[in-house]
């Protein structure tokens, strides 16, 4: 950099011109194989598995002595309680803390500062020290036991600085002057946050909400610590029985050694991944309309 | 927030007060005010609760193993006659595991995310994008899962092809057992690898585009521009990112537990198994253990450990990022 580029001499630029498609091609390179890793992640469960997919697969329960005859169907029900409930325990809480947060401070004050960088600790937290929060506080101080309202109030807290992140983001991004237009017609803040903030917002919420719901189908760790178990054979029935969620059943599945067990394990990846396909392009769908109102 | 200096004009307060109506929606608006308060706060509660249970629990804990026999016992053995709770194997199977990733994730996402940022047309963008937050948003059982069936097979195929055509060197080849450190810490690597592409993205979009300018405009290559001119101003999101995702390797569970093994063990070795921090609670957690069992307090001390570990690496990242957002 330190002479012109006119000055050096051809075989110099030659040099130079070279290095910078050398640096252009690593980069593409790069992004390629990031690209490439998803693509054979899929193409391997697919291969793997996608023989063993079926209704039936998906309505029978698992089976420890019939490998070719085990199903899904009550990790899945334990999954979808688990997010269904960690859904409702957590949006209201994350929304309005992040209201709190976006709407409802006039300065920046020290607390608010306070509040702001706990919360983006928080979300740092590995997700597995939120499980044993879990045991400590749901399941023994507060005498749950191991039930699927441990998990999901575990797994509501894990979300919880997500939730919250996502949710200020979209309410940053709601332009002023909607604020201003409903002030000035004389409601309250409150009001305005209610009739003009919020639908702007509801898009980038939606997407915050989908995301903490993936999260919750995918987490495993921290209801292992909550007392999740490996094999259970029927689907919950109230919400303090025992339960086994989508991601477990694939870890105990990989764990067997018997070959039928991994292609069943794959088939369940098949159908998580699936599922969390089907979320994300929600995600994308959503984004992508409030792009087009602009 | 600019407009809710509107708000705070005091004639505004006293005008609504002074009907009936204005006084019930003051009192609304006290009341909505005070409930998200409580839900803001509610992430202090968890964090001090967090804090607070680790140390609580993990007391007990401490009162029979000393905390000095803790952090510098080589052996951790719960079973048999004379257990030994040494938790630096844990903390070296970590940080295999977290050095490991970074050498994955770190220069890949780099890469990627100065491609994304400066070469990348927007079509491209638009497609690859949701593609990294679908890598992003793959459950760790499923890297677990890609580990066991694909990398650790890969890596042996790898390591028997190099002997076969360079015998001599065979003896520098790590043995890969069933369960390895390598896969763990590959699997992990693309787990964080789109942390840190979407990071640094953002950090190097957030570098003006006057600094560009200037650069181009003294007959730079956009190599040149990228690399002495763009990644300096950058410099601060860019370390934010990598710390970010070696904080999340650390804290990183379901695919080291499948991937890595459930020996502990102190070594250096990427073929031999080792076990995690996060392994161990695991692997704890799922027999039933009851609570005066001293397994059951040793996890909460490796949670500690865990704990401040993740924690100084988040307070470090997010000084650099305040400094990039302080210079902006």
């Amino acid at each position: 950099m330190s002479t012109p580029a006119f000055l050096n001499p051809p075989a110099h630029t030659q040099k130079r011109k070279r290095r910078n498609l050398f640096f252009q091609s690593i980069c593409l390179f790069a992004a390629f194989i990031a690209v490439a890793i998803l693509c054979t992640l899929i193409y391997k469960v697919v291969v793997d598995g996608v023989g063993r997919v079926s209704l039936d697969f998906i309505k029978a329960n698992p089976s420890q002595m019939f490998p070719d005859k085990a199903g899904i169907w009550s990790p899945l029900v334990g999954s979808m309680y688990i997010m269904a409930l960690t859904i409702i325990f957590v949006v209201p809480v994350g929304v309005a803390a992040a209201i709190y947060l976006e709407e409802f401070t006039y300065r920046k004050n020290r607390l608010v500062r306070f509040i702001q960088v706990n919360i983006s600790n928080l979300a740092g937290v590995p997700s597995i020290v939120f499980g044993m929060l879990g045991l400590s506080l749901f399941v023994t101080v507060i005498g749950l036991g191991k039930s699927i309202l441990t998990g999901a109030l575990t797994m509501s807290i894990l979300v919880l600085p997500m939730v919250i992140l996502v949710t200020q983001e979209a309410l940053k991004a709601v332009p002023k002057s909607y604020r201003e237009a409903s002030l000035a017609l004389g409601s309250t803040q409150w009001q305005t946050i209610r009739r003009a903030v919020i639908p702007r917002a509801i898009p980038g919420i939606l997407t915050g909400i989908i995301l903490a719901a993936s999260r919750a189908i995918g987490e495993t760790a921290p209801l292992i610590v909550v007392g999740a178990v490996g094999l259970v054979t029927f689907p919950p029935d109230s919400l303090d029985d025992r339960y086994t969620v989508l991601p477990l059943q694939i870890l105990d599945w990989i764990g067997q050694p018997k070959e039928e067990f991994r292609i069943a394990a794959a088939a369940a990846i098949l159908v998580l991944m699936g599922l969390l396909i089907v979320l994300n392009s929600l995600a994308i769908i959503i984004r992508a309309r409030q792009q087009a109102k602009g | 927030m600019a407009s809710a200096d509107l708000t705070n004009i005091k004639s505004n307060r006293s005008f609504t007060k002074s009907s009936a109506i204005g006084k019930s929606r003051t009192i609304t608006q006290a009341i909505v005010r005070g409930l998200c308060f409580i839900c803001a706060a509610f992430s202090i509660v968890a964090t001090v609760g967090i804090f607070s249970i680790l140390f609580l629990e993990s007391i007990p804990f401490f009162q029979q193993i000393p905390i000095s026999s803790f952090l510098t016992g080589t052996k951790w053995e719960m079973m048999g006659n004379d257990p030994k709770y040494g938790v630096l194997p844990l903390v070296t199977g970590t940080l295999l595991i977290t050095i490991g990733s970074g050498i994955v994730s770190i220069p890949l996402g780099l890469c990627v995310g100065i491609y994304l940022s400066e070469y990348a047309p927007s079509k491209v963008r638009k497609i690859l994008k949701p593609i990294l937050e679908l890598l992003a948003g793959v459950p760790s059982v499923v890297f677990g899962y890609f580990a066991l069936s694909l990398v650790t097979p890969g890596l042996r195929g790898g390591t028997e092809y190099l002997t076969q055509i360079l015998p001599t060197l065979s003896p520098f080849f790590p043995e890969f057992r069933p369960a390895n450190a390598a896969a763990g810490a590959i699997v992990v690597g693309f787990m964080t690898l789109p942390l840190v592409s979407s990071l640094c993205e953002d950090a190097i979009t957030a570098v003006p585009k006057v600094l560009r300018e200037a650069a181009f405009g003294l007959g730079c290559t956009k190599a040149e521009v990228i690399s002495k001119v763009v990644l300096p101003a950058a410099f601060s999101g860019i370390v934010a990112s990598f710390i970010l995702a070696l904080s999340r390797a650390v804290g990183e569970t379901m695919a080291v537990t499948i991937a890595a093994g459930a020996t502990p063990q102190l070594t250096f070795n990427p073929g031999n198994e080792v076990m995690t921090m996060t392994a161990q609670i695991v692997n704890v957690s799922k027999g039933d253990i009851s609570r005066g069992d001293i397994r059951y307090q040793s996890i909460f001390a490796i949670g500690l450990v865990l704990f401040l570990i993740t924690f100084v690496l988040n307070l470090i990242a997010q000084h650099y990022v305040r400094k990039m957002a302080g210079r902006r």
